[in-house]
């Protein structure tokens, strides 16, 4: 042990750079299905050999205290967690991904606010202003990504209290208010380093501001409180890494933090909506807008799994339009067994995938993977867009807002300008769900009233399964 | 206020090294690209275990809070590395191409 604690900090640091060097790599790799995998495994490598660089350090810290029970509990923890982890990671099903997401960003920013917390135990806040900076920072922005998942986990698991997106008068000027004494406890807390009280005041703060922010927010809207959610537990490391001068929680969560970031703008681009439009506005329909029964007045039809089957026998390229509400019907298993007879009778198929379809950023292509759905099958909307009107068949089943045309046509609906499935063009729309019931954004849809779509209600997996009956008889 | 300048360098260029290395993402790989890089920040395992070190286990001494908070710390880190880098696997390896 000795010897341990004696090595060269140096070699300690370039451990660290190497280990930084693997997660940008790593990253780098995540990016490509090709070399998905491996970025995956390098970035892996990086924290095993950043965390086993860090055991003399903390060897060192503890070599006048009771070493051996610090170690041992420091084991037990280890060993704990990756039980939790790794059961986590390998029950979880597919469809609650978001949750097993938001639950990880909110471990990694509560693990920030203790840290921190512990730190200024135990050196008194003797670091000076930078540090005392970090710290205060650390418990702000992890205290908010802590509570703020778990708010996120609750209405993504659809509990009770959370489900509704919830609007309360005077929501703005709370937040507000809550906002300025943030600031006061963060200044207060910078000019006295050494109070805990002070410290844990404003995580407490924090916790409630995560529940104020996130819990407004709706369902469709959670793909950008996720990507956000990423990015706020990358950068509670990174002030993590200030408050102990450590260079590698510095680069890892910076990385994190930006890519975060982008992940967010992309959200929002996908929305036509500003990142402030989504976490602090509302959204319903606007002036002017029709109601359901102008729209869809007694020209709605609707037909049959027979019907469908008809069609499809006679169809040359279908497009599956996939959304949030199969995830909820668990339909994807039959939606991939639909398009693997269709294309054994020489039908092209296509799945349209929107950008923020879902609950999570990529939310549908991880369930129709899973569904051994092959990835190239698996279309983004710019690519696929243009190819509707050569389409003779499109399924859209359990999506509204995203294949909505009133985005392209009322510049007053609250969607106006949001780019979307172009699936109206297609020949033939078969729409599949359970009634006429509006999506998030509450507006109702045209597309279901259009001359060349046919509303085939069901629950999303019934109607496939008896899709698939109906084909093979 | 040296060692400051020094790691705010860093921090600044590795937001633009993360910035400049995603120049597109497909949408394809967003979920996996979140829980892979969410597993990333779990760097904080790191800071735990330095925290970790520096109390001993005497609960009713500032120390033993310490440890308190460091035992915690390092359970809800690994948590989030071990989780985040095996799902991310595990969703990898769905992705298939046609063969």
């Amino acid at each position: 042990m000795d010897y341990l604690i004696n090595i060269n900090p140096a070699y300690l640091d370039l451990a660290y750079v190497l280990a930084a060097v693997l997660f940008i790599i790593g990253l780098k790799g995540l990016c490509r299905p090709r070399t998905a995998v491996r970025g995956n495994i390098l970035g892996a490598t990086g924290m095993l050999i950043a965390v086993l660089a860090t055991v003399p350090m903390m060897l060192k810290e503890g070599q006048d205290k009771h070493i051996m029970t610090t170690v041992g509990l420091v084991v037990a923890a280890v060993l704990i967690g990756s039980v939790i982890g790794a059961l986590l990671a390998l029950k979880i099903r597919m469809t609650t991904m978001p949750q097993m997401v938001a639950l990880l960003n909110g471990f990694g920013g509560g693990a920030s606010v203790l840290v921190a917390g512990a730190e200024q135990l135990a050196k008194g806040g003797s670091g000076g202003l930078v540090v005392a900076v970090a710290t205060v920072a650390s418990g702000l922005i992890g205290g908010v990504t802590f509570w703020g998942s778990l708010v996120a986990f609750a209405k993504l698991e659809e509990y009770k209290w959370f489900k509704k997106p919830c609007y309360y008068p005077g929501l703005r000027t709370i937040n507000a208010l809550l906002g300025i004494i943030a600031i006061v406890l963060f200044v207060w807390g910078v000019m006295h380093p050494e109070s805990t009280a002070i410290y844990w005041a404003l995580v407490l703060l924090a916790s409630v501001l995560g529940l104020t922010l996130v819990n407004p927010i709706g369902g469709a809207d959670m793909p950008v409180v996720i990507a956000l959610l990423n990015s706020y537990s990358g950068l509670a490391a990174a002030s993590t890494g200030f408050v102990l001068g450590n260079s590698v929680l510095i680069i890892a969560g910076a990385l994190v933090g930006a890519l975060g970031i982008i992940l967010t703008q992309i959200m929002c681009k996908a929305m036509n909506r500003s990142m402030t439009n989504v976490l602090f506005g509302t959204l319903g329909p606007g002036e002017g807008a029709q109601t359901a029964d102008e729209v869809y007045g007694g020209k709605v039809k609707s037909t049959t799994a027979d019907e469908v089957a008809m069609m499809l026998d006679g169809a040359r390229r279908v497009v599956i339009v996939p959304g949030y509400g199969m995830a909820v019907a668990q339909a994807q298993h039959a939606v991939s067994e639909l398009s693997e007879l269709l294309e054994s009778r020489g039908v092209e198929v296509d799945f349209a995938i929107h950008p923020v379809a879902g609950r999570m950023p990529g939310h549908m292509n991880v369930l129709l993977a899973e569904a051994d759905v092959p990835y190239d099958k698996l279309k983004e909307m710019d690519e696929v867009n243009p190819t509707f009107s050569q389409t003779d068949v499109a399924i859209v089943i359990g999506a509204n807002d995203v294949v909505n045309p009133v985005a392209r046509t009322d510049p007053n609906s609250p969607i106006a300008g949001m780019p979307i499935l172009d699936v109206d063009k297609a020949r033939t729309v078969v729409i599949i769900k359970r009634s006429l019931s509006p999506g998030f954004a509450g507006i109702p849809n045209p597309l279901f009233a259009a001359d060349n779509t046919l509303m085939y209600f069901a629950d999303g997996k019934k109607a496939i399964l008896d899709l698939l009956m109906a084909l093979k008889e | 206020m040296e060692t400051f300048i020094v790691n705010l360098t860093i921090f600044v260029l590795a937001c633009f090294v993360g910035y400049e290395i995603i120049t597109k993402i497909p949408p394809l790989l967003h979920t996996p690209l979140m829980s892979g890089s969410n597993a990333i920040s779990g760097i904080t395992l790191v800071g735990s275990l330095v925290a970790a070190g520096s109390g001993f286990v005497a609960l009713m001494s500032i120390d033993g809070f310490v440890s308190v908070l460091g035992f915690l710390a390092v359970l809800l880190a690994t948590i989030n590395v071990v989780g985040g880098f095996l799902v991310t696997d595990r969703m990898l390896s769905m992705f298939k191409k046609k063969d």
